[in-house]
């Protein structure tokens, strides 16, 4: 794969998110002028309070917590994908997000008595939300790894990850059905997806930790590259197998976890945009492939939240969007297996 | 010439949950720099059992593994990586790599923890496309390889890890006559002019024995006979190689053949 294909694809990407940033800007349910909008974000305020609050609180918060989490996912995915062995894996399907989702559910009751308040002001109770995320998504991951070693097929595990889905939201309903009515309709809220639920003072630990995995998933560009060449030949190659994979679950689990926590579980876009990067660039190799599915990942969770608020009569669920964009792209990619290098 | 590697009293086999079952014991094994030698038995006589033992993806049940006087089984694994180079039969899900970054990852053991190659480490892939045959291929993604092709790929990045063993694991198993040969004469090759101590397990036995400088034959009732080829053929080993009483050995075609 060439250089220049590398550097132009990473440009395109770069450039549509700026684009697609400044037109979730501009866009959204109340009408502002851009002229405002420049002044709002240069600091010079815009003459209107209420537009100062909803571009300073809302829509730029919203921007950042997209583009992170639409990155988080992707690269989950991707990792999952080469850990596996498996161009269908990705955070959703193998039922780490409904995990982390289960994780949460649990402490919202254990805390208050009901599913409200998901992400409450309290520092406490939001990162204590977090850590049940975590305790969550690490326990799907664990059943993962167990499962993995005695069935051998990549298909099996996929529905195995079904399987633990449909467990967690049963287990999720039985909770549900001891919860307060307004506790439900909370969690069915968050359940649609949204990136508008990080406040700006939730902000910096929800970027920080992100920011730190995705520098993190960028240090093992070695080792997953070794592992495209099966575990045998990557210990062939000195990589310590069962170590490099608890790590890079680890770091799966912390992304998942944390968007899952903030946004709500949120499908596809982790399974779908490292296709989309191996596609663009031509190549598996991830020391290309991790960069641009960090800013695919960006740019498509960017034009969810855009569709998100077009709706001149209130807000689309994320959850909602995905589909109509992710299943095409996988139907795609069934059907061309035979002519896609990366599967040969 | 002194052997690089030595078994001692090896037993291997696998463990069934506490149970422990031995396919082979006794095993005192050796290559030497600069010979062929090649594994040969009926199927599950055991040969990838042993092999996944000597390269050390399984431990074995008993014994020790000596290179350079020190005990392979005791080692990292990043130190084994740049003892035994690996080939083997795995499917690979690196279709869209192109042949240099894949005979590029072969660099691997030798290179820092981003697997950043340098300008040492491209001449040495270079060098090593050239060697296995497969430059004129070196831009094409692997998908797109024949699996003469993808073989040589594949030995190529072994090369590319500059260890003094090779090991392979049927590596002309999926190959058509034309290039079961060709691979053969290109091990051949690496050992006797390359100086590698290649070891490889077969089920292509005249090609083994065209050009094999040694022979590790697995009998029937578990023993590992081994000793140069000419050797073993002339005191009729070959015919431990398998149980049915009608099919003999035949030097003169080096073929069995039904009586």
């Amino acid at each position: 794969m060439s250089y220049r294909r590398y550097v132009v694809t990473l440009i395109v990407l770069t450039l549509t998110l700026v684009l697609l940033a400044l037109a979730c800007l501009v866009f959204g349910s109340v009408e502002i002028p851009v002229r405002n909008i420049a002044d709002i974000v240069m600091g010079k305020g815009g003459g209107n309070k209420a537009w100062e609050i909803i571009i300073l609180q809302s829509r730029i918060p919203m921007i950042v917590t997209a583009a992170l989490a639409g990155a988080a996912l992707s690269v989950s995915g991707l990792m999952l994908q080469t850990t596996f062995n498996n161009p269908l894996a990705g955070p959703s399907i193998l039922g780490v997000s409904s995990g982390a989702g289960l994780g949460v559910a649990i402490v919202i009751l254990a805390m208050g008595g009901s599913l409200g308040g998901l992400l409450g002001e309290g520092v406490g109770s939001y990162i204590a939300i977090l850590v049940g995320a975590l305790m969550g998504a690490g326990v799907v991951l664990v059943v993962l790894i167990a499962f993995s070693a005695i069935v051998r097929s990549n298909t099996m595990l996929l529905i195995i990850g079904i399987l633990v889905s449909y467990l967690t939201s049963s287990v999720v309903q039985l909770l549900n059905s001891v919860a307060t009515e307004e506790g439900v309709h909370n969690y069915v809220a968050w359940g649609f997806g949204n990136f508008s639920g990080v406040s700006a003072a939730q902000m910096p630990v929800y970027a920080g930790i992100i920011i730190l995995a995705l520098m993190a998933s960028m240090m093992m560009v070695k080792p997953l590259n070794a592992l495209l060449l099966g575990a045998r030949y990557a210990r062939n190659l000195g990589i310590n197998v069962p170590m490099t994979r608890n790590i890079l679950l680890l770091i799966t689990g912390v992304l998942t976890a944390v968007v899952t926590a903030f946004c709500g579980p949120i499908g596809f876009i982790g399974l779908v945009v490292p296709h989309i990067a191996r596609m663009s660039l031509g190549t598996s190799n991830h020391s290309r492939l991790v960069p641009a599915t960090i800013l695919a990942g960006a740019d498509i969770a960017l034009l969810c939240s855009l569709a998100s608020v077009s709706n001149p009569h209130g807000i689309i669920p994320i959850n909602a969007i995905t589909p109509i964009i992710g299943v095409p792209i996988i139907l795609y990619i069934i059907i061309n297996r035979r002519r896609i290098q990366y599967f040969n | 010439m002194k052997p690089i590697y030595t078994t001692q009293d090896l037993a291997v086999g696998y463990r069934n949950g506490k149970k422990e079952v031995t396919l082979l014991s006794g095993l005192n094994l050796s290559l030497e720099s600069g010979k062929l030698v090649a594994l040969l038995g009926r199927n599950g006589a055991g040969k990838s059992t042993l092999l996944r033992a000597l390269t050390c993806d399984e431990r074995p049940l008993s014994g020790s593994i000596l290179t350079n006087g020190k005990n392979l089984l005791e080692m990292s694994q990043k130190e084994r990586s740049r003892l035994i180079g690996l080939v083997s039969t795995e499917r690979i899900q690196a279709g869209a790599l192109t042949v240099t970054e894949l005979v590029g990852l072969g660099r691997q053991p030798h290179t820092g923890f981003l697997g950043r190659l340098d300008d040492e480490d491209r001449e040495i892939v270079r060098q090593a496309m050239i060697d296995a045959g497969i430059s004129d291929k070196a831009g094409d993604y692997v998908a797109s390889l024949s699996d003469g092709e993808r073989q040589k790929a594949m030995i190529a990045r072994a090369l590319a890890q500059q260890t003094p063993i090779i090991i392979l694991d049927e590596p002309t198993a999926f190959l058509d006559v034309a290039s079961r040969i060709e691979t053969m004469r290109l091990l051949q090759t690496l050992a006797h002019d390359r100086g590698k101590a290649v070891l490889l397990s077969s089920h292509d036995i005249s090609q083994s024995l065209l050009l094999a400088d040694e022979l590790w034959l697995i009998t029937t009732d578990r023993q590992v006979l081994t000793g140069s080829t000419q050797e073993l053929v002339n005191q009729g080993a070959m015919n431990y190689l398998f149980t049915n009483r009608d099919i003999h050995f035949n030097p003169q075609i080096l073929d069995y053949s039904f009586l």
